[in-house]
């Protein structure tokens, strides 16, 4: 299994997103490490097919498979929640639902 | 560099999502003003947006007015287009002026970094608080009520009990 966790700086929301991403690994016995990677330039979000920050990745599908053909895009990332309150980070469940 | 606090706000003429243009001038009456830096692609801005609307509600008939601002470059940010903004606001039923600074002078003037980010001014439009809206962008985790206690303190006569606070959101887009 790998696990991919993509972010930009300039959003503040990545720090939140891998403490949760962490937290489910572990709550989940899932020992992979995480590949992180720091988007920094609008090139490189082209290059990765990165929808915004944060985004993650486990082999290589989205856990938010809806929001992943936003643009490329250097910006902060909008998860939409299951209460229709929208969120900078996914929810626990879009996350363990793209380990099952 | 953000207004510092006391600092007269600096005067504005841009045009709304209503078709109408608006200035600094037109709040004249208005003894609370807050000038909210703003767009439409943020998801902290979305998950706001309804606490804004709640507070023009809310204290709409008291003597406030919340005014939205958006400075974001529309070409790296499609979703913050002058288009969208009018679109967003009617999709969201806004009930504050949304007003869109293409050429990001007003943004230079203020010198937010985020949005949302608050500027708070008082009758005589000295800034008396600046930052953020409360201190959660989750509405039901909120413990602290930043912009609604400094309009309260304002509207009976008091200091804000807070003048600074860190904003937390998207970065402005300035123009490349």
């Amino acid at each position: 299994m790998t696990v991919e966790f993509l972010y930009w700086e300039g959003c503040p929301s990545y720090p939140e997103a891998r403490e949760l991403l962490e937290e489910v690994l572990r709550g989940r016995g899932v020992d992979v490490p995480i590949q992180v990677r720091e988007v920094r330039t609008q090139e490189e979000a082209r290059e990765l097919g990165f929808p915004g920050s944060p985004t993650i990745r486990v082999d290589g599908r989205d856990v938010d498979p809806g929001g992943e053909s936003e643009p490329p895009s250097l910006s902060c990332r909008i998860y939409h929640l299951p209460n229709g309150r929208v969120s900078p980070v996914p929810t626990r469940e879009q996350i363990e639902e793209a380990l099952r | 560099m953000s207004l510092t606090m006391a600092t007269e706000a600096p005067y504005f003429e841009l045009p709304g999502v209503d078709g109408r243009d608006h200035s600094l001038d037109d709040y004249v009456e208005i003894p609370v003003l807050a000038i909210v830096w703003s767009c439409n692609h943020c998801p902290y801005v979305q998950g706001w947006e309804a606490r804004m609307k709640a507070i023009q509600r809310d204290y709409g008939d008291r003597g406030f007015r919340l005014v939205a601002i958006s400075s974001n470059d529309a070409a790296s940010h499609p979703a913050d287009s002058f288009d969208e903004m009018k679109a967003r606001a009617e999709s969201q039923d806004f009930n504050f002026d949304y007003l869109y600074d293409e050429d990001q002078s007003v943004a230079r003037r203020y010198g937010p970094e985020r949005t949302p980010e608050v500027f708070l001014f008082d009758a005589d439009r000295r800034l008396v608080y600046h930052g953020a809206i409360d201190d959660n962008r989750d509405e039901d985790a909120v413990g602290q009520h930043y912009l609604r206690d400094a309009i309260e303190a304002l509207l009976e006569g008091r200091e804000p009990p807070a003048r600074e606070t860190p904003p937390v959101g998207c970065t402005v887009k300035w123009k490349q």
